[in-house]
C-alpha cells in the first residue's frame, strides 16, 4: 500500500489574493519579516499498485488544472 | 429552434434558463441530466450555473468529466451551439473547450450584483444584434470569476477577436474600478475560434424581465434566435 502526498500549487506569476490576505493577518499578528505566502492544496492518497506515472495521469487530469497550477508528489510504502 | 439545458448535481441556475426559454422566447426546450449518453436535435446547449459538485476541488473540475460532456464536445464539434454561464463557463474551462482558467475572485468576496459589461465583438451568434461598443447590465453571482489566461493566450484571443464581453463602467470605459473580480484584461466572457461556444460569468437568464430588475440580457437570446433564423 503507498501513501501519496501531492502538493497542488498555483504557478508562480498568478496572483494569489489569498496568500496575500494571510500574509497581512500574520503580520497584523506581530510575525515579521514574512516576504511572501502563498496558499495551495494538500491531498493525501492511500493506494495500490500505482506508480509515478499513475500519480501524473490523475495530477494532469484531474487532481489540478495545468493552466494555473504546479504540483509535486511524494510517494511513501505504507503498511 | 431546439435547446437543452444541463443540468449536473449541484446546477441551480437551470430552472431559470429553461422558464426564459420557455415562457419568455416560447422555444421547445428540455432538460438534459448530466447522465445523457444521447443528445440528438438540439440546436443550442447551455451549461447553466450553480455549484455542480460543490465546486469540489476546483470550480467545475468534476463535472467537465460528466457522460454528457462527450456527447457536447461532438455536438460542438459539429457546430452546435453551446452557452455556458457562470459555473457552466467554469465547466467550459476545466473540460478545455474554451482556454484558460477561473480563479478566485482578487477580493475573496462573493459578489452578487449588477455590473457592466461592454460588447467586443458583434459578430458571434450571440451578439450579432448588439453593436459593438454597446454595454449592458447584467449581474453576476460568484467567488470564483477572475479569468486568468497566461500571454500566449491572451495574445490569440485578442488577435482572434475571441473576446466577447469585457466589465467596463457604464460609459463604456474598462477600467480596474469596473472590474469586479480581477479578471485579466476585465474579460467576462469569451467564444471559441469557431464561434460556436460562449463563456460568460454574468448571468444574462436572470435579467429577461425589466419587473425583475432589467432586462439587458434579453439581446444575447435575441441574437441567437436571430442567427438562427438566417
Amino acid at each position: 500500500m503507498s501513501l501519496v502526498k501531492i502538493y497542488v500549487s498555483l504557478k508562480k506569476g498568478v496572483l494569489d489574493p489569498q496568500g496575500v490576505t494571510i500574509k497581512k493577518a500574520l503580520e497584523s499578528l506581530g510575525y515579521k519579516g514574512i516576504a511572501d505566502v502563498r496558499i495551495g492544496k494538500y491531498i493525501e492518497m492511500k493506494c495500490d499498485g500505482v506508480n509515478k506515472e499513475t500519480i501524473e495521469q490523475m495530477c494532469d487530469r484531474l487532481l489540478s488544472n495545468p493552466v494555473i497550477e504546479d504540483y509535486r508528489f511524494e510517494i511513501e510504502e505504507v503498511k | 429552434m431546439k435547446w437543452g439545458v444541463v443540468v449536473f448535481p449541484g446546477s441551480n441556475c437551470d430552472h431559470d434558463c429553461y422558464y426564459v426559454l420557455k415562457h419568455i422566447f416560447a422555444q421547445e426546450v428540455d432538460y438534459i441530466w448530466h447522465k445523457e449518453t444521447h443528445i440528438d436535435g438540439y440546436d443550442c446547449i447551455i451549461l447553466p450555473g450553480g455549484f455542480s459538485y460543490g465546486d469540489y476541488l476546483r470550480t467545475g473540475a468534476i463535472a467537465r468529466f460528466s457522460r454528457v460532456m462527450f456527447e457536447i464536445e461532438k455536438f460542438a464539434n459539429r457546430g452546435g451551439l453551446v452557452i455556458g454561464i457562470c459555473n457552466g463557463f467554469q465547466i467550459l474551462l476545466e473540460a478545455g473547450f474554451l482556454p484558460g482558467a477561473m480563479h478566485r475572485n482578487k477580493n475573496l468576496n462573493f459578489i452578487c450584483k449588477y455590473v457592466t459589461i461592454r460588447v467586443e465583438n458583434d459578430k458571434t451568434p450571440f451578439t450579432n444584434i448588439i453593436s459593438q461598443g454597446r454595454v449592458l447590465n447584467i449581474p453576476i453571482a460568484h467567488m470564483e470569476g477572475n479569468y486568468y489566461a497566461d500571454n500566449a493566450i491572451l495574445d490569440e484571443l485578442n488577435r482572434h477577436n475571441q473576446v466577447i464581453f469585457r466589465y467596463a463602467t457604464v460609459d463604456g470605459r474598462c477600467t480596474e474600478e469596473a472590474n469586479p473580480n480581477g479578471s485579466i484584461d476585465n474579460i467576462a466572457g469569451i467564444c471559441n475560434r469557431e464561434f460556436n461556444i460562449l463563456g460568460m460569468m454574468p448571468h444574462p437568464e436572470r435579467c429577461i424581465e425589466k419587473r425583475l430588475g432589467g432586462e439587458d440580457g434579453r439581446v444575447i437570446f435575441e441574437s441567437i434566435l436571430k442567427w438562427w433564423e438566417k
